[in-house]
């Protein structure tokens, strides 16, 4: 065993692990699916198969108890029950320590271990409890066949094998075992009844069989038998991924075997018919022969498309920060490549002019791939949550059920990750302060069990992420007097409920009246929003008394590169990022002069404000005569923003402002542009709430 | 700051600001530009005076002249902009300080450093590491940490949404509605 075989058990071990964690769960909703049973099963099984074989015996002998257990499930000896989901939950949490342990991370406490394995055994019917032995299993399981060789074997066995006391059927089924395989009785030897002994053995047997466990394992099955028995075993498919080899012809299987001369072959094939069909009318095959021969061939069809297919859809394992490093490097390629528009635009040349939109074409399509790739569906994080509910449920004495929507949603790998800790903060929220005892919940006519709904969809660029309870709801009032009580607002401030939902962002805010170890220690919400601003996204709450709470999370897709719109006000150059840019129109002095000093702008009719950016951002210098108002659409509301020149779209690499800029208003970041020059990507949202707040 | 933490380190950068000279742990430099083109970023105080793209990263860059309560710094063939590490709270940061010229790295040994006087030097004396003598001529050494790591830079503006005093920002209502 070399390290890294172990490393990649490991790997695989985690990833069953995770699977069998989601299994677990939807078990516990359907305890009857059979599928999620097997499923349970073979994770189990194959952990504690790979385990065994790569030197991590502590982790085969717990594991074999488990699946033991679900073995009775799987065979309606056993039923499913919470106790058994929780007791499997826990020896789930138990191999992931033994793992951790194994890489030298943290120790296993044995004693745990023990108990769970003396639960699952109470479990157990009195019958099997005594025939538990913790061996440690050498076979590998049925799961690992495609990767071995194909083999044919023929055995014809001596006529006098019975009387040995060997059954062949025996042999047959330890075949079987070592892989997927095909047996093939040939009946052509049976005499006609009158003529049969029965103590005689007329069949031989084809058998194709693949196994990764080499041919000496074959041949150990045999190993009682072969000195009176024949046995022919040949490779008839190597195994190796690649070997582009044509299928073996029927004709050529034959030869192979020995049951047709080559020569024989080859006048047939003179012939131009149908090739089985002439060999068995010439009787220089049996028909079974021929659709044994038949059978293999299509057989070993099968196994090459199978493992093609496999390969096709085969993933590769990349290490995280490579994919990372590809992005950042298509994120310098993409401001290179803005140069050399830019310099071709300059110049005159129309070759290079072309090649230099050949590149941004590719540049497009790779940057595009190349985010592409380290999306990942969120329903990963999705499953955590669900164990996260259960736990606490348990642990609170409430009855909460949580359902998930669109799973399959797409986002950045590293918008994931990062969204994580906030999610959990917010579901543990849900579950502490939301989701109501089942006893008050009865009283209010509710039913008993609560409910958790997470969903995530696609909107436009964005992602949006919705937790809603059906719990107490937030109250209005009791929020309202925490904030005027933490001197967050003033008594008199006349706020939206919006505004009032917002308090519980701000720092050291709680209404908890009791600290539980969940929640309730008043910081996480704004830890919450924190991790979400730095996420370019938007969180929002609405609520209502006695029915529940909704709280919205807004996420951009990726926080690597964007689409925008490159404006000038002065010599300073600012980005918009497109999404939210709807149309320019124009601001003149007289529109200017007209407006009387509102900020306002007729569109088609229409009253728009706008924010004249020259002003706010004390950018000097006179504007000129024709401005240019960007109109944005932010949270439904349309607002403008007035820049000297539009001068158009630009693919904008992400780069951060770093710590020193954390807390600068109306700007999100700031990209380089084709000359070199740093351009700062304006944070529309933000500046539209300032300006808001600023309003009388 | 005892004469004591700076024994281990004997080479600094010398830099002119208005007329003084200054002097840097030549540990924290990285390197000098040319004074590039620097992007102002709206609403941060004066003395931040913007970004410059180095070499595809986006670094902060601040006028030490005016953090030290000196006249803006005007751009001459000689203006610099020195690249230093900085440690704020565990964490390092580049920075880009603007200074009228760079002079030279020279080596000072301990006991040419003597600890900044209370009194008599106009900078908060937080700033000061020591003050070196060198060629007949004061040298202010500076500690880049304490500079940076100052108040306000981490945080130029708090941006918590202020019920309590609404309409505090003297530009007004970009809204009349």
């Amino acid at each position: 065993m070399t390290d890294q075989h172990g490393q990649a058990y490991k790997e695989e071990a985690y990833e069953l692990l995770a699977e069998l964690e989601t299994s677990l769960l939807e078990l516990e909703e359907s305890p009857d699916d059979r599928e999620l049973i097997g499923r349970v099963f073979r994770a189990m099984h194959t952990i504690k198969g790979s385990g065994a074989m790569f030197g991590f015996d502590d982790i085969a002998a717990f594991t074999h108890e488990v699946e033991t257990v679900f073995d009775l499930v799987r065979n309606d000896k056993l039923t499913v029950t919470k106790e058994l989901i929780n007791l499997t939950l826990a020896a789930r949490d138990q191999i992931t320590a033994m793992l951790d342990a194994s890489g030298g991370a943290g120790s296993v406490n044995a004693s745990v271990s023990v108990k769970i394995i003396n639960g699952l055994r109470a479990l157990l019917p009195q019958a099997t409890t005594s025939a538990a032995p913790v061996a440690v299993p050498v076979e590998t399981g049925p799961a690992t066949t495609l990767n071995g060789v194909t083999y044919r074997i023929r055995f014809r066995p001596s006529r006098d094998i019975f009387a040995n006391g060997t059954n062949p059927i025996g042999l047959l089924n330890e075949l079987r075992e070592l892989g997927q395989s095909k047996v093939l009785a040939q009946l052509c030897n049976i005499p006609v009844l009158t003529d049969l002994d029965p103590e005689t053995c007329y069949i031989y047997w084809d058998v194709i069989l693949t196994s990764g466990r080499g041919i000496d394992a074959i041949r150990d099955v045999f190993i009682f038998v072969e000195d009176d028995c024949e046995i022919n075993i040949d490779v008839i498919e190597d195994g190796i991924p690649g070997d582009e080899g044509c299928d073996k012809k029927l004709g050529e299987i034959l030869v192979e075997r020995g049951d047709l001369a080559p020569d024989d072959m080859h006048e047939i094939i003179a012939t131009q018919k149908r090739f089985g069909e002439i060999l068995v009318d010439k009787g220089l095959v049996t028909p079974e022969s021929v659709q044994t021969a038949l059978v293999e061939q299509r057989y070993v069809k099968e196994v090459r498309k199978e493992r093609q297919k496999l390969e096709a859809a085969a993933s590769i394992r990349v290490p995280a920060e490579k994919l990372d490093i590809l992005v950042n490097l298509v994120g310098e390629l993409v401001t290179i490549q803005a140069r050399l528009t830019q310099t071709a635009n300059g110049r005159q040349d129309s070759e290079l002019e072309t090649i230099a939109e050949e590149v941004e074409r590719l540049t497009g399509e790779l940057r595009d791939n190349a985010l592409n790739i380290r999306m990942l569906p969120i329903g990963s994080t999705f499953s955590k949550f669900k164990r996260l509910v259960h736990d606490l449920s348990n642990e609170l004495g409430k009855q909460i059920e949580m359902t998930t929507a669109g799973a399959e949603t797409e986002l950045d790998k590293t918008v994931i990750e990062k969204l994580n800790d906030p999610l959990v903060h917010l579901i543990r929220n849900s579950i502490d302060h939301g989701i109501e005892s089942p006893e008050s919940r009865q009283a209010v006519g509710k039913t008993r069990m609560g409910t958790i709904h997470l969903a995530a969809t696609h909107s436009g660029d964005s992602v949006l992420i919705t937790i809603t309870d059906d719990g107490a709801g937030l109250d209005k009032e009791v929020i309202r007097a925490k904030a005027i009580e933490k001197g967050l607002i003033t008594a008199t401030a006349e706020l939206t409920e919006k505004e009032i939902f917002a308090q519980i962002f701000a720092p050291g805010f709680s209404t908890a009246k009791k600290v539980t170890n969940v929640s309730g220690r008043g910081v996480g919400m704004d830890v919450v929003k924190r991790a979400i601003d730095a996420l370019r996204g938007r969180i929002e709450i609405s609520s209502r008394r006695r029915e529940g709470t909704t709280i919205s999370i807004r996420i951009p897709l990726t926080l690597a590169i964007i689409e925008s719109l490159l404006v000038k006000i002065g010599v300073d150059r600012f980005l918009i990022p497109l999404s939210l840019v709807h149309e320019c129109v124009e601001l003149t002095r007289t529109d200017v002069a007209n407006a009387h000093g509102r900020n306002l702008a007729a569109v088609r009719g229409q009253m728009v404000p706008y924010i004249p950016l020259r002003k706010r951002f004390c950018i000097g210098g006179e504007a000129p005569d024709i401005e240019q108002i960007v109109i944005t659409q932010v949270d439904g509301i349309r607002v403008g923003v007035v820049v000297d020149h539009v001068i158009g779209e630009h693919q904008t690499v992400i780069k951060s402002l770093g710590k020193v800029y954390r807390d600068v208003s109306g700007v999100s970041g700031a990209t380089i542009l084709g000359d070199g020059a740093v351009a700062l990507i304006l944070d529309i949202p933000h500046l539209l709430r300032e300006v808001e707040l600023e309003a009388p | 700051m005892s004469v004591a933490a700076i024994t281990e380190t004997t080479q600094y950068l010398t830099f002119v600001l208005d007329r003084e000279t200054f002097a840097l742990d030549v540990a924290k430099v990285r390197e000098i530009l040319d004074s590039p083109g620097v992007t102002r970023v709206p609403q941060t105080p004066e003395y931040m005076r913007g970004v410059i793209n180095l070499r595809g990263s986006v670094v902060p860059v601040i006028d030490l002249r005016l953090k030290f309560g000196m006249s803006e710094t005007v751009q001459t063939v000689n203006t610099c902009v020195i690249v230093v590490e900085i440690d704020v709270e565990g964490e390092l940061i580049i920075l880009g300080a603007l200074a009228d010229s760079v002079q030279e790295v020279i080596d000072l040994e301990s006991e040419q450093i003597e600890p900044a006087p209370r009194i008599g030097t106009k900078l908060n004396t937080d700033f000061i590491k020591g003050i070196g003598k060198h060629n007949e001529q004061f040298i202010m050494i500076l500690n880049i940490d304490k500079v940076f790591s100052s108040e306000g830079l981490t945080s130029i503006r708090e941006t918590g949404t202020e019920y309590s005093k609404p309409d505090s920002n003297s530009s007004g209502s970009d809204f009349a509605s």
